[in-house]
């Protein structure tokens, strides 16, 4: 298996960059919404970020990556504490998956070789700590996004089914990408993201040319362009570590509160869910920027890509929610 | 390049690199050119059709030979069989589900080419854009003949691919080429530069130079094309630009490569082009038509499994079904073949079959009066209510067309979409003024809610008008044969099973409608004072009965 697309090789889209590395620094911000045209990199993104974090150390065996025996499920039977370290899972979730696939099922093989009754993981089990990829999110089918929904919310996988009783851990960060041309994503599905954002492929000659020979230098000269960005990876990968630590003692005051909450309203938002999710976007950008106190400066930032899904939507109306948010942002925060 | 010429180059290309160049779309009906490319694909081809279930291009449990060993069987799935080349006949019938696990096997690197053979007739019959983004060449072979084949050339050995050296001005060239194409995607720049770096290796050259670059473009970029390489505002003035007319200006941040690579481009161009381009729906069309291929039906929540394997494509066995069917049985079975163990007996006769229910997206047709008389009645307020039940249409995720009917035809002013934006941009420029070609007005709504109906969709068609028929399908104005006309199309909408709504929208209730509703057997209301809101109260409730 090659090596991913290096994270920091990525040529523009810096929304989207700083997005994903904010729920790296802060999975419980929640999903990333990446909506746009095809062909600009979003999946790629999606690995190299995978790859740039760095390993977590998991019980050997364990299908559902667990750090320590009391995390890990009692039908697993893992019973040895020795741990390894595997790279940040990222799963990715084909459109045409079964249910069965998703949640896990009896296993098949033992149910008819030995009549016995045994749980096989799914694909949730594999995402557990780590990253759910859907490519064409919107064209998902609606039973299996309502089965997501649940687990992403309460990040445990309960299995009632085929005469199995099964509950293990499910905590991962959902990405979502899709033309929205194709169809749209309902609202339900579109508030369960943390964060949205919309790409574009890049209209300067120069970028394009640097994004062709950055690929074609990926593909043809493997060894030495892994090397080449070796180093910014490492410094991005440091930078995470470092945001994680600083998260932790990060001040949020009063005043940034209050500007939250007035964002929200002023944009008419449904449920807190903004404000939750806007203000821990703000502090993993400030514990990113390596700032002491959370300030307006940070949540101005990150206040399109927390907020733009969040609108209520009239179906008619032209303009992108993006710039609305935007405008709001100037009026409240001046 | 001839036309068949490019289809062979492109083969020889793909051959040498199959994993980064993807593979070919290559639109042909069946036909000695199109045999006669075929006959030029490696011995160990194999061949897809959109039908073919999941499990068999990505492999599965062989259920049968399972059962029989007693222990768990897997087949392997076309993917991963190693071949050279797949061969995906009646690609533009591909369903989105086997889309994805194309476009993913592609994504990851497949060793086997794939060649979509795009057999469309109608305009709107195209590979899904996910699948031919990914795929390199996109070539024609139509209006070839037998007098058209030609032998391939056959050369030696060709040069190692890896040791192709790329200038930096190669990826300059092809990226603004590109774009002065009109090409947004970013795949395309970087299949045509591969392409050029395999045709270098083909020509046995170190290094890439103009003549791969022309090559590249001639196979890859140039189908693609979604405008002239000039700027837009003159290929609108003029009038009907001859398709070799050269450019006599370039946009000034745009630096156009070399002219012979201009030359070669345009002889590839897709012949449509301009007509894709006179029209200001170039753009739009590449959004619509994006969503047009992929709709379809869900796949659908699952119901109980019943016995006997049904007649849809993919049957799927429900173990545990299965498994509660055959438990009553195992004693008598175990004596009748002292079958001792842990191990339950199935027969086949147990075998239970996963179904799943389906539901398919409806399509609202709407045709809309926008004759004289209507007009003066309340074109305004049917517009008004059309837009509410866009609104509706919103919340229950229905597709949306649009006719309008006036003078002496009918215009299909939005083809099926979920954008409603574009819905009401259209419907807010609709102008009125003109005759009443009524029938017009009706066989067109036939012939989209027909192809909507192929495509998997529920079409209902609502007819908004005020009744008074007065041009006839010749386009004459002839009140009583425009009746006949009207009531004859009707009597086919009938036939084919559409379900109709008619609105009256006239000044007051008019008895032809209302007998025009009965030939439609479809709801017909009569709004003679009714606002926007009522009209669409109307509809909904039209719709849920």
């Amino acid at each position: 298996m090659k090596q991913p697309f290096p994270f920091s090789a990525i040529v523009g889209q810096t929304e989207m960059k700083r997005a994903m590395l904010l729920t790296a620094i802060d999975p419980s911000i929640g999903g990333v919404l990446v909506f746009g045209d095809r062909g600009t990199g979003k999946s790629t993104a999606v690995r190299a970020l995978a790859a740039l974090l760095p390993p977590i150390k998991a019980l050997k065996d364990c299908p559902v990556n667990a750090a320590t025996l009391a995390e890990s499920p009692d039908w697993a039977g893992v019973t040895r504490k020795t741990t390894h370290k595997i790279a940040t899972p990222v799963v990715d979730l084909p459109l045409g998956a079964s249910e069965d696939r998703v949640t896990g099922a009896l296993d098949i093989e033992k149910a008819l070789t030995r009549g016995e009754k045994a749980f096989q993981p799914g694909l949730l089990a594999q995402a557990n700590r780590g990253y759910l990829y859907i490519d064409e999110v919107n064209l998902l089918e609606d039973h299996i996004v309502d089965l997501l929904l649940d687990v992403a919310q309460s990040g445990e996988n309960v299995v009632e089914r085929e005469g199995l009783s099964i509950r293990h851990p499910a905590r991962f960060v959902l990405v979502g990408s899709g033309n929205p041309e194709e169809g749209e994503l309902r609202p339900q599905l579109l508030d369960r993201f943390g964060l949205s954002v919309d790409v574009t492929s890049p209209t300067e000659i120069a970028e394009r040319v640097e994004v062709i020979k950055r690929r074609d230098a990926y593909e043809t000269d493997h060894t030495a362009f892994m090397l080449r960005w070796q180093a910014e990876d490492a410094a991005l990968r440091d930078q995470v570590l470092h945001a994680r630590k600083a998260l932790k003692k990060l001040k949020a005051p009063d005043s940034a509160l209050h500007d939250v909450a007035e964002l929200c309203i002023a944009l008419g938002s449904d449920g807190l869910r903004g404000e939750l999710t806007l203000l821990k976007a703000a502090r993993a950008y400030a514990a990113w920027r390596d700032d002491t106190a959370l300030t307006r400066a940070h949540i101005r930032d990150v206040a399109p890509m927390a907020l733009r899904h969040r609108l209520r939507r009239d179906p008619l109306d032209e303009a992108g929610s993006g710039a609305r948010v935007c405008r709001v942002v100037e009026d409240v925060l001046g | 390049m001839t036309p068949f010429a490019r289809a062979t180059t492109a083969l020889q290309l793909l051959a040498i690199d199959p994993v980064r160049l993807g593979g070919m779309v290559l639109r042909a009906r069946s036909g000695p050119a199109r045999d006669g490319v075929i006959a030029l694909l490696p011995d160990d081809t194999l061949r897809l059709h959109p039908a073919l279930p999941t499990e068999a291009l990505e492999g599965g449990v062989d259920v049968a030979t399972s059962l029989a060993q007693g222990q768990l069987v897997r087949h392997r799935g076309m993917l991963s069989h190693g071949c050279s080349t797949l061969l995906l006949a009646m690609a533009e019938r591909t369903p989105p589900l086997m889309v994805t696990t194309l476009a993913q096997a592609l994504d990851s690197g497949s060793k086997s080419a794939l060649i979509a053979l795009d057999e469309g007739v109608e305009e709107d019959e195209k590979i899904p854009f996910a699948l031919s983004d990914r795929l390199a060449f996109h070539l024609t072979l139509d209006g070839l003949g037998q007098a058209d084949i030609e032998p391939m050339l056959q050369s030696a050995r060709s040069a190692e691919l890896g040791s192709v050296q790329t200038p930096d001005h190669a990826i300059d060239d092809l990226v603004t080429l590109a774009v002065s194409l009109g090409i947004d995607s970013l795949r395309a720049p970087y299949l045509a530069l591969c392409a050029a770096q395999a045709h270098a290796a083909l020509s046995r050259r170190s290094s890439v130079t103009t003549e791969d670059i022309t090559a590249a473009a001639e196979l890859v970029l140039a189908p693609r094309a979604t405008r002239l390489p000039a700027p837009p505002e003159e290929v609108d003035d003029a009038p009907e630009p001859e398709r070799s007319e050269t450019p006599s200006e370039t946009p000034e941040n745009i630096a156009l490569p070399d002219e012979i690579l201009l030359q070669a481009i345009q002889t590839a161009l897709p012949p449509d082009l301009l007509a894709k381009t006179g029209s200001n729906t170039a753009r739009n069309a590449k959004g619509s038509g994006a969503g047009r291929k992929r709709v379809g039906n869900r796949r659908g929540r699952p119901l109980p499994a019943r016995d006997g394997a049904p007649r849809g494509d993919q049957p799927r066995v429900d173990l545990m079904a299965t498994l509660r069917a055959a438990i009553p049985w195992q004693g008598l079975r175990r004596r009748e073949t002292g079958h001792i163990g842990a191990r339950p007996l199935i027969r086949p006769s147990d075998l239970r079959y996963k179904r799943y229910q389906e539901l398919s997206d409806r399509l609202l047709v709407f045709a809309v009066d926008a004759s004289g008389s209507a007009a003066m009645a309340r074109l305004a307020e049917a517009k008004g209510a059309v837009e509410l039940l866009l609104a509706e249409a919103y919340a229950r995720r229905d597709h949306v067309a649009l006719i309008s009917f006036r003078g002496a035809e009918a215009e299909l002013l939005l083809p099926p979409t979920r954008s409603l934006v574009q819905t009401k941009r259209r419907l807010a420029a609709l102008p009125g003024g003109g005759g009443t070609p009524l029938a017009a007005g009706l066989k067109l709504g036939l012939e989209t809610a027909e192809q909507a109906d192929r495509r998997g969709l529920s079409p209902v068609l609502i007819v908004l008008t005020d009744g008074r028929s007065n041009v006839a399908l010749d386009g004459s104005g002839h009140r009583g044969r425009a009746a006949e006309d009207s009531t004859a199309v009707a009597r086919q909408i009938a036939q084919a099973g559409v379900e109709t709504i008619v609105i009256d929208c006239g000044k007051r209730p008019d008895r032809s409608l209302s007998q025009l509703a009965v030939s439609l057997r479809g709801h017909y209301a009569s709004l003679p004072r009714a606002d926007a809101r009522s009209l669409s109260d109307a509809v909904t409730t039209a719709l849920d009965s």
